[in-house]
């Protein structure tokens, strides 16, 4: 259960005319309660939803409110909250920090797997799950984006995290790989938070959350909820409602 | 379609030569005492003395010689440069001298990659830090630093490429500032992204 208390996110700014810097309310006040196996977050470009996504691994802190994973604030026990919640960004190669497939899942696995050559083992065997064997010592600059987008989700669900966040997975990837990586996060067990401009992957979500202006516009299921999106961003008068809950 | 270059570091070659079964430390302990030969030992007969050795290392470890070449092309023209310089300005063996000496260091650091896991080498690298927890500075915060250094060269590598393209696509080829300002904007972003994801997978949490 990850859980929203009242959240917000502000930020200082510096005035480019030279003027006194101010306090800028990048998200909220917001307060949610996520149980759904699969949540997707829309919006706009700066509009917050990246920002609501890093709070719940503790990249980004609450300025006011708290959010909670399974009884951990993330603010007080970042560690066990990153422990607990697997993040994927964007942009693959800046996750991937060794220069091989086999090195980078074995090195998220350091923690847990002490001897070297069981890590490797252990390592080889999750790239075999993500269809990656015959990559493993390839290297990582060497593999198409998909493919490295496929070992940045492998190198995280490695160590088998209870909630797995997505930062736009699929923006850098052709159809074929993002119906790939799609399919791959529809079948995890683990709760999963994607925030994505495909709205075909948001359909396929148990609850919807819109994100505009910082704030959360409309929340529930997919229907409702992506027509409201869709009323924003073409700007139709009659924008459809979303079910809004508090 | 093949790979772009990404330069002679961070290659790691799976193998079960002698220099891949050696332990780490002392792999690097003798890429330092070459480096501090290569630098201190004067004479081209010296340089190439020590070229041949590592040419010769790298034939036991059995790299493919593709990869190696493939590998050393810019650093050769880099040499030739190098050495042409010192050549014009009438000092023809000391650029030779330097020439050799260059593709000698790199050749050995590239061997030392190609022969050793960046697991390894992360772990090795992390025990010999350990002495630096005294003033504050987590080991393994100096082993990812060394990996992710290997890592970011190809990166690095392909932001330049890409940058020099759309610098020549909007006819901006002869203009540095064209190529030098937005890969360095587009390096620190990558920096800060890393940061992000290196906190997201906990690794700082150490």
């Amino acid at each position: 259960m990850i859980t929203f208390e009242d959240v917000e996110v502000t930020a200082w700014t510096s005035d480019p005319a030279g003027g006194a810097d101010r306090v800028v309310r990048l998200l909220g006040p917001v307060s949610l309660a996520l149980a759904e196996r699969r949540v997707a977050v829309v919006g706009a470009n700066g509009s917050g939803k990246s920002t609501l996504a890093r709070l719940v691994n503790g990249l980004v802190l609450p300025s006011a409110g708290r959010v909670v994973v399974d009884g951990l604030d993330t603010a007080d026990d970042g560690a066990a909250v990153r422990r607990r919640v697997g993040f994927v960004f964007t942009d693959p190669d800046a996750q991937i920090v060794m220069p091989t497939p086999v090195e980078d899942v074995a090195l998220s696995l350091r923690r847990t797997v002490p001897d070297a050559s069981e890590r490797t083992a252990r390592a080889l065997d999750v790239l075999a799950r993500f269809g990656l064997a015959d990559r493993a010592h390839v290297p990582v600059h060497a593999l198409s984006g998909g493919q490295r987008q496929l070992l940045a989700l492998a190198a995280v669900l490695a160590t088998e995290p209870a909630v797995l966040v997505c930062d736009e997975p699929t923006t850098l990837l052709d159809l074929r790989w993002r119906t790939r990586v799609d399919d791959l996060l529809a079948s995890l067990d683990q709760q999963v938070v994607v925030v994505t401009h495909d709205l075909e992957a948001a359909a396929r979500a148990d609850r919807v959350l819109v994100v505009d202006g910082g704030a959360v516009v409309a929340d529930g299921p997919p229907g409702p909820a992506l027509a409201h999106y869709r009323a924003l961003m073409t700007g139709a008068s009659a924008a459809p409602s979303g079910e809004r809950r508090p | 379609m093949r790979a772009p270059w990404a330069g002679p570091l961070g290659l790691h070659h799976p193998g079960r030569s002698v220099l891949h079964r050696a332990p780490v430390a002392a792999k690097l302990v003798a890429l330092a005492a070459l480096s501090l030969a290569v630098v201190l030992v004067r004479g081209l007969t010296a340089a190439v003395a020590g070229l041949a050795l590592v040419v010769g290392a790298t034939a036991l470890a059995r790299v493919p010689w593709h990869r190696t070449t493939r590998g050393l092309l810019p650093v050769v023209l880099t040499a030739v440069a190098l050495g042409a310089y010192q050549t014009w300005v009438g000092d023809p063996a000391r650029g030779a001298e330097a020439a050799v000496d260059l593709l000698t260091l790199v050749l050995a650091g590239s061997l030392v990659t190609a022969t050793t896991r960046a697991d390894d080498l992360l772990a090795a690298v992390t025990r010999a830090a350990r002495p630096l927890r005294h003033v504050g500075l987590p080991p393994e915060t100096v082993g990812l630093a060394v990996s992710l250094f290997l890592r970011t060269v190809p990166v690095l590598v392909r932001t330049v490429a890409e940058t020099r393209d759309a610098a020549r696509a909007r006819g901006f080829e002869r203009d540095p500032r064209a190529l030098v300002v937005p890969a360095a904007v587009r390096m620190v972003g990558h920096a800060r992204s890393t940061g992000d994801a290196l906190a997201a997978r906990g690794l700082g949490d150490d």
